[in-house]
């Protein structure tokens, strides 16, 4: 049992400064924790370990004495689950552990192995420059969230996936109430029914056009639902995962990317004049933005230890992936400067460990391919808003910012 | 050196071939398969960086 009283620990999840969403835990935050694994106090009651040492967040993501499922009591809620009911679960990995995680997980892999990603490199240029050309048309100012970085790496997910994008406004609204904690339960239950319905209307009807398409879902019907292997059910929570995080995540980091680089001129004009940089400036903007703000939560199974910390069996604890990834033992320099030239593959921004993100190829072609066009083709690229007054996402699970006013 | 790839532990994150394509490889299934099972010590580097990047702990230098 914890020895202080759960309402005087800090309240998790932190939030940015509003003027600065480059700061994701306060100064004053940071002094709230009293050990590099510490306890603070969830918005569900209750409170979790939060463990943000680089080297702990490794062992713990690794370790097979937590568990992944958000139902098991004891697990670190932000907000409370939907009512259990194994329909809504089916399928969603993310929240499965062993054998069951691994046989859905495996299923995907090929997908998005690199040489997969490498081969629809022409297929991101594409859809990047198209974007540029109805950015550029529309004119100026524009909002380069609605009009870039969202349609992006939605369009991209959409023709992977098989869904059609003219769809687009319904699964994004539904997508962003998914991933936000101030979203009452009504409207949570209401946005998983909408799209699981959704999708698994569209594979139903792929599968009985005969599913040709040259696309994950119709591969996986031809390759697994035919064969026995995979339930029509399971297939529509994978697809709902890989739509959701598909879009979301990268749409965000390229938001929060343009508005560091148009802060940063001399590293914008660099992705111009000197494209190696490329790839380890994606790096860098991982480890610094990391947008899962709120960590990854889990709950420990057995008794166990993380970083010296004796954590009990039914205790939740929490990666904050964010101070990992600034932590000053495991990245050289000062973690809180952004230096595209740094040494950063061993971020977590993408996690560690079985779960770690599947589509991470795909992130950081799409990343790279966007910044470097945006770059080229928009070198007066200039922010056309107070920079200190951008609205940001900072009750979704995925941080980012609802706007970026933008001319050139 | 000599190194390990575990098939069963792999998740197919690419770690591994991002770092040293010579080296590693992705087989049918999104798996690790190794290039080159014994690289040349010049290599000992990126190997170690693979080793350490690898999210599930699926490669090791056992030599």
């Amino acid at each position: 049992m914890p020895d202080v009283l759960t309402d005087q620990l800090p309240l998790f999840p932190f939030r940015s400064p509003a003027d600065d969403p480059f700061v994701p835990v306060t100064a004053a935050d940071r002094h709230a924790l009293d050990a590099p694994v510490s306890r603070v106090r969830l918005p569900t009651g209750g409170w979790t370990w939060l463990v943000t040492r680089h080297a702990d967040v490794r062992t713990m993501l690794r370790s097979d004495a937590f568990s992944a499922d958000a139902y098991r009591t004891g697990f670190p809620l932000l907000r409370p689950n939907p009512p259990d009911s194994p329909d809504n679960r089916r399928g969603g990995f993310i929240r499965m552990d062993g054998d069951q995680h691994q046989r859905l997980r495996r299923m995907l892999t090929a997908e998005f192995m690199i040489k997969n990603i490498r081969r629809i490199e022409p297929l991101i240029d594409g859809i990047v420059d198209r974007a540029l050309d109805d950015l550029i048309a529309a004119g100026q100012p524009a909002d380069l969230i609605a009009d870039f970085a969202l349609p992006v790496p939605s369009l991209v997910i959409c023709h992977l996936l098989g869904v059609p994008y003219a769809d687009h406004a319904f699964f994004q609204s539904r997508s962003r109430d998914l991933l936000d904690r101030s979203v009452p339960m009504e409207r949570i239950r209401a946005a998983i029914a909408d799209l699981r319905g959704y999708l698994h209307q569209l594979i139903e009807t792929e599968h009985a056009a005969g599913a040709r398409g040259d696309n994950l879902l119709s591969r996986l019907i031809t390759e697994r639902v035919d064969t026995g292997e995979l339930e029509t059910g399971e297939l529509v929570g994978m697809a709902l995962l890989l739509l959701i995080a598909g879009h979301e995540t990268t749409a965000n980091m390229i938001g929060l990317s343009t508005l560091l680089l148009l802060q940063h001129p001399q590293h914008f004009a660099a992705l111009r004049s000197d494209p190696d940089l490329a790839d380890t400036m994606v790096e860098e903007l991982l480890r610094y933005l990391t947008i899962v703000r709120s960590g990854l939560p889990r709950v420990a199974i057995r008794d166990t230890e993380v970083g010296g910390q004796p954590i009990r069996a039914g205790e939740g604890v929490t990666a904050l992936l964010s101070l990992a990834n600034r932590d000053d033992t495991s990245f050289t320099g000062d973690p809180d400067d952004f230096d595209p030239y740094r040494e950063a593959r061993q971020h977590l921004a993408f996690g560690f460990g079985v779960h770690q993100c599947i589509g991470q190829p795909l992130a950081r072609a799409e990343l790279r391919v966007a910044l470097v066009r945006l770059a080229r083709r928009l070198p007066n690229l200039r922010l056309a808003a107070d920079p200190g007054r951008l609205p940001t996402r900072d009750m979704s699970v995925v941080y980012g910012l609802a706007e970026l006013p933008v001319a050139w | 050196m000599h190194i390990e790839a575990d098939r069963d532990v792999c998740i197919g994150a690419g770690n591994c071939v991002l770092t040293l394509p010579k080296v590693f490889d992705q087989d049918d299934e999104g798996l690790v398969t190794l290039l080159e099972p014994d690289p040349p010590d010049d290599e000992a580097e990126l190997v170690g960086r693979a080793v350490r990047l690898c999210p599930s702990g699926a490669i090791r230098i056992t030599a």
